[in-house]
């Protein structure tokens, strides 16, 4: 026992220059963004550019894509169980410690745009009150919590198994990868229908809402991991073979192809009938009565998407690195903005009443923001430091 | 260091280790004690139960202790009741469109009823303009930010807007925690005490009735009034919703609402829907009365009509 976290210690504290620095900086940012996180703590979310009118902002926005980034495993939990891809299966334990970082990061957010966040305990069942299954909110308080301690479970049963050399209990490993499948696709279901649900909000009340998350979730989330998964091989011992990112960049193709394609039914559904409700979506793709902050945000998105998908489609640029991994920045960009700025702050504004309130983060949001993705970063580079350490045999149980 | 520092076995720190652990067991037990104006209420302040967890006497502790606070902080004899709903009353309240001259008399008759906070500023009513001969309220164009000399203004209409304490509330389906609920009497209600300020509530209400204190409430002394309900009027926390609570203070004793006593031209009305001899039944059965954002289902208590062409001129 001793043994595993003094092996464990010096795994973490041995590297390369390259990985302490992004230690060092990853934490650097994560104290940053506590000391705003204090300020705000003290002043209330007053601090921040919420306000009645746009009541929710960056900190759901950023929750919103990282639900999608967790869902996102499974793509590579599908290849590599049903369809037993030999490539991807050497790498699916960085899928599921990205999971693990996307939903802790999803878990800070979710606490930190709270106005009462230390009476957390009121949502435990029995001892508070938690209104399942009538709350969409209880709904996803359940799943995603259930989703990060499958992962976690998954992942530290994965480093104790190769630690110890022992073999895997399929009987026990089985079922719950396989559970892991409909959960991943749960948690972004039902963050969706937090929003689906609310007649209140014609912008976000539609069928496609939830089809949607999960197309630009299975875009953002490889593409993201995509490009982590190279550094990794590059800086390590840890092998990616080209043939898994190569398999990979195909999945998030179809992902983007669905994504554009619920994109423009949306876009048909609203202008073509243009009643009352589309103010939302005018606001955000033209400007309404003069105010036009989103327009250039989103026409961004669409150009870097589209842009993207073209690189995926045709198979000279999918099949080089240097193309897909342009593709996929842009495709984590495109989304990030897609999700932030083009769902969560259109939502609000008009309001539900017709004010427009122009939101836009203020800076002790984004610090905040960046000190919560620091840590979540942080969480993912020890954990695949482990990873790679009792992977590559670096790390074992002496006999 | 001196020889008298070493006085610990194996320590050789100005702080020992033993030292330290019975510092800081010393300073965690100071926060059980009850020191200054607190009376050890952070405790109990921080484990309280759902309003409808409470049993009668913890309820008549609370709002004794409350009471207590209250007046020490504000320099006034506050009382603070838990009224229960009163049998076979529902409540409904109705606007005369045809009448109102969006004065907003009734906005700040309501922050003051309800001791909402000045600084920031917090409204539960908002009336919205609209222009004549050309919005048709479409509640997409309402302007809360009028500002003219004089109201009203020439071509003009106002349609004051608040809680609708709706019978099918979208707000109470979505709370997390259920600090909102519907009262029997009808009034919708929060716990300011267990609402965790996730604002799910907010983004579910069409109506935009429901409003977050997202800095620490300012009340001056002076103004605070002292006559309280704990799910209504009572002074609110920094980081919890608040809400029109059709002054649940007042008409639980029998009362108008401050907005309806305070409307200079009787544009508002007020009553007990289940008493056939109520105004407000009177205007069900009479008048040419609509609802807000009807096709929403939320089936809401607050009704408009026009008893007559404008009273105003033009």
């Amino acid at each position: 026992m001793f043994d595993a976290i003094k092996g464990i210690f010096k795994v973490l504290l041995t590297g390369s220059k390259a990985y302490k620095l992004l230690i060092a900086v990853l934490f650097f940012l994560s104290i940053v963004g506590m000391i705003f996180l204090f300020k705000q703590f003290e002043q209330g979310l007053i601090a921040t550019n919420m306000r009645d009118q746009v009541s929710w902002g960056w900190y759901i926005a950023n929750f919103t894509f990282l639900v999608g980034v967790a869902a996102a495993a499974v793509v590579l939990v599908v290849p590599a169980y049903l369809y037993h891809h030999e490539p991807i299966h050497d790498i699916v334990i960085l899928g599921e410690i990205m999971a693990v970082s996307a939903v802790s990061m999803c878990l800070m957010f979710v606490t930190f745009d709270m106005g009462s966040p230390e009476r957390f305990w009121h949502l435990i069942p029995k001892i508070g009150i938690f209104n399942f299954p009538q709350s969409i909110l209880a709904w996803d308080v359940f799943v995603l919590n259930l989703y990060l301690f499958l992962n976690l479970f998954l992942v530290a049963y994965t480093f104790y198994k190769l630690y110890t050399g022992q073999p895997f209990n399929k009987k026990l490993t089985w079922p719950l990868i396989l559970f892991s499948i409909p959960a991943a696709i749960s948690i972004h279901t039902v963050t969706a229908f937090i929003y689906v649900g609310l007649p209140a909000r014609p912008f976000w009340s539609a069928a496609i809402l939830a089809p949607r998350f999960i197309a630009s979730a299975f875009c953002s989330g490889p593409a993201f991991m995509l490009i982590l998964f190279q550094i990794i091989r590059g800086k390590t011992r840890f092998k990616v073979t080209d043939e898994a990112l190569f398999k990979i960049g195909e999945i998030i193709t179809y992902a983007m192809a669905l994504n554009l394609f619920f994109l423009i039914s949306e876009l048909f559904k609203e202008r073509y009938s243009a009643t009352a409700h589309i103010a939302s979506l005018d606001y955000l793709w033209y400007g309404l009565h003069g105010h036009n902050q989103l327009v250039p945000w989103i026409w961004t998105a669409l150009v870097f998407n589209s842009i993207a998908f073209l690189l995926l489609l045709i198979p000279k640029t999918r099949k080089r690195l240097p193309t897909l991994n342009l593709a996929c920045v842009l495709i984590f960009a495109g989304v990030y903005i897609e999700k932030g700025m083009g769902l969560v702050f259109p939502g609000f504004i008009p309001s539900t009443m017709g004010e427009i309130y122009d939101y836009f983060p203020n800076a002790l949001e984004l610090w905040i923001s960046i000190g919560i993705w620091a840590v979540g970063m942080l969480i993912f580079t020890v954990l695949s430091k482990i990873a790679i350490a009792v992977k590559t045999g670096e790390l074992r149980a002496r006999k | 260091m001196t020889d008298s520092e070493h006085n610990n076995k194996g320590s050789n720190s100005l702080i020992t280790r033993r030292k330290f652990l019975t510092g800081l067991a010393a300073g965690a037990a100071t926060l059980t004690l009850p020191f200054g104006n607190t009376d050890a209420s952070i405790w109990e302040e921080y484990f309280r139960q759902h309003f409808t967890r409470l049993d009668k006497d913890e309820l008549k502790n609370i709002l004794a202790n409350l009471e207590k606070k209250l007046s020490q902080e504000y320099g006034k004899d506050v009382t603070v009741r838990a009224t229960p709903p009163m049998e076979n009353v529902l409540f409904g309240y109705a606007i005369d469109l045809s009448r109102c001259i969006g004065c907003r008399k009734c906005v700040y008759a309501c922050v003051k009823e309800n001791n909402l906070s000045r600084n920031p500023e917090v409204h539960w009513i908002v009336n919205l303009q609209f222009r004549k001969n050309e919005k048709w309220l479409n509640m997409e164009e309402g302007n809360a930010y009028y500002n003219p000399e004089i109201v009203p203004e020439k071509g003009y209409y106002y349609v004051p807007t608040q809680c609708q304490q709706c019978e099918n509330p979208p707000c109470v389906k979505v709370c997390p925690v259920k600090a909102t609920w519907k009262e029997p009497d009808g009034m919708i209600v929060v716990d300011y005490n267990w609402c965790i300020g996730c604002r799910y509530c907010m983004a579910a209400c069409p109506y935009g009735a429901r409003h977050f204190n997202w800095g620490k409430p300012y009340i001056p002394k002076e103004e605070l009034n002292p006559d309280m309900h704990y799910l209504g009027n009572r002074p609110q926390y920094k980081g919890v919703v608040g809400k029109c609570t059709w002054c649940i203070q007042r008409t639980r004793e029998g009362r108008y609402t401050a907005c309806v006593e305070i409307c200079p031209v009787g544009a508002r009305k007020f009553g007990n829907m289940l008493d056939p001899k109520s105004e407000l039944r009177y205007i069900l059965e009479h008048m040419k009365v609509f609802r807000l954002k009807e096709d929403l289902g939320t089936n809401p208590k607050f009704f408009y009509f026009f008893s007559m062409g404008s009273s105003v001129k033009s």
